[in-house]
């Protein structure tokens, strides 16, 4: 029973999610309608986190092997980007790295430095 | 064969799960990231599609079922996120400022490189949204005029980079604290990466889920200017 209930909970946002979806004119997925909707439902106390936790831990543990059929997909889609394919691979690659660098040498700078005034206003 | 594997409900759901074992296992025998499951899984699974004259269409005819449940495991990471709710309002100014930063970054970089290789507009826009959600960044380039397949192969492509490269790309950008290194990877690599945040730590893998949220959004606010630049 523990799961069919988790299991239902998580299917029943991912639905509303959808329905959000079709009726809201954003390019923004169901599933992130679902997450945000999930997650104001945590906070709301409406949803505990026991009530969804193994269920979410379950699918976020086999989520890794969701992607390989769309990936696999690349078979298909190779001709079309064949033309381009080397200023294509050279943009990917240099702006994943560069997000990656900026995104995370500035936020541990500014937690660092949130951590330390942290301390200081501790100290007085 | 082709037809008996269009009706098969199974088969593409077992080919991906056995190159994902076999993935598995060489991570352990071998312990080095260039054995990344997915990656592996990937390969295995374009070669023997290859190798025995599968259409794709064939194999995903059953293996969709596993990116149906894509869904319901990016709703289910609101809950780590809500675990760690403490790090997250602790934070928040950081977390906000850098992954605004990191979403220019992005457009900006790829805004650049297309002005340098003389790429088309249309191809500029296909570009423009790869870090993202590939449910927003397909959105994102057709709307501006982009091919989404295209869109899906980088995307997963930058993910795949994120996955793989963790690591690495942490220890050469000195990112040791765990909430910055999840903001990085969600950032860059959205939920193919995620799911390596979360092999990472509690904190990684929330931080990633919150990124790819923020970073979808801000992205969509944003690639309306950036689509006007080039």
């Amino acid at each position: 029973m523990k799961y069919t209930k988790q299991i239902a909970i998580i299917f029943a946002v991912s639905c509303a999610g959808e329905i959000l979806h079709y009726f809201i004119p954003l390019p923004v997925p169901a599933s992130i309608y679902g997450l945000v909707l999930i997650f104001a439902l945590l906070c709301a106390r409406v949803v505990k986190p026991a009530d969804v936790k193994d269920g979410a831990g379950f699918l976020i543990s086999i989520m890794p092997m969701m992607f390989i059929p769309l990936a696999a997909g690349l078979l298909d889609s190779f001709d079309v980007v064949r033309p381009v394919l080397i200023p294509v691979c050279v943009i990917t690659v240099v702006s994943t790295v560069l997000v990656f660098g900026v995104t995370g040498v500035s936020a541990q700078a500014m937690i660092r430095r949130g951590a330390d005034t942290g301390k200081e206003d501790s100290h007085e | 064969m082709n037809e008996l594997l269009l009706n098969s409900a199974y088969f593409g759901v077992v080919l991906s799960l056995a190159g994902y074992g076999i993935g598995l296992w060489l991570k352990k025998r071998y312990k080095s990231a260039i054995f990344n499951p997915l990656l592996i899984s990937i390969v295995f699974v374009i070669s023997i599609l290859l190798i025995f004259g599968i259409s794709y269409e064939s194999y995903n005819s059953s293996a969709k079922y596993l990116s149906w449940l894509l869904t319901p495991a990016t709703v289910s990471l609101a809950v780590p996120l809500y675990a760690q709710m403490e790090t997250l309002r602790k934070n928040l100014k950081a977390i906000l400022i850098s992954l605004a930063a990191g979403a220019l970054a992005s457009m900006g970089s790829i805004c650049a490189m297309a002005a340098l290789f003389g790429i088309s507009h249309a191809q500029y826009v296909t570009l423009l949204p790869k870090s993202i959600t590939m449910a927003i960044g397909t959105a994102l380039a057709e709307e501006f005029g982009g091919y989404p397949a295209i869109t899906v192969a980088v995307t997963i492509l930058t993910g795949l980079i994120g996955n793989t490269c963790a690591d690495s790309l942490c220890r050469l950008f000195r990112i040791t604290d765990p909430a910055a290194k999840g903001l990085a990877i969600g950032a860059s690599s959205h939920a193919i990466g995620t799911a390596k945040a979360m092999e990472f730590g509690e904190v990684e893998g929330a931080m990633s889920s919150l990124a790819i949220v923020v970073s979808g959004l801000l992205t969509v606010i944003g690639a309306s200017f950036f689509a006007m630049l080039w």
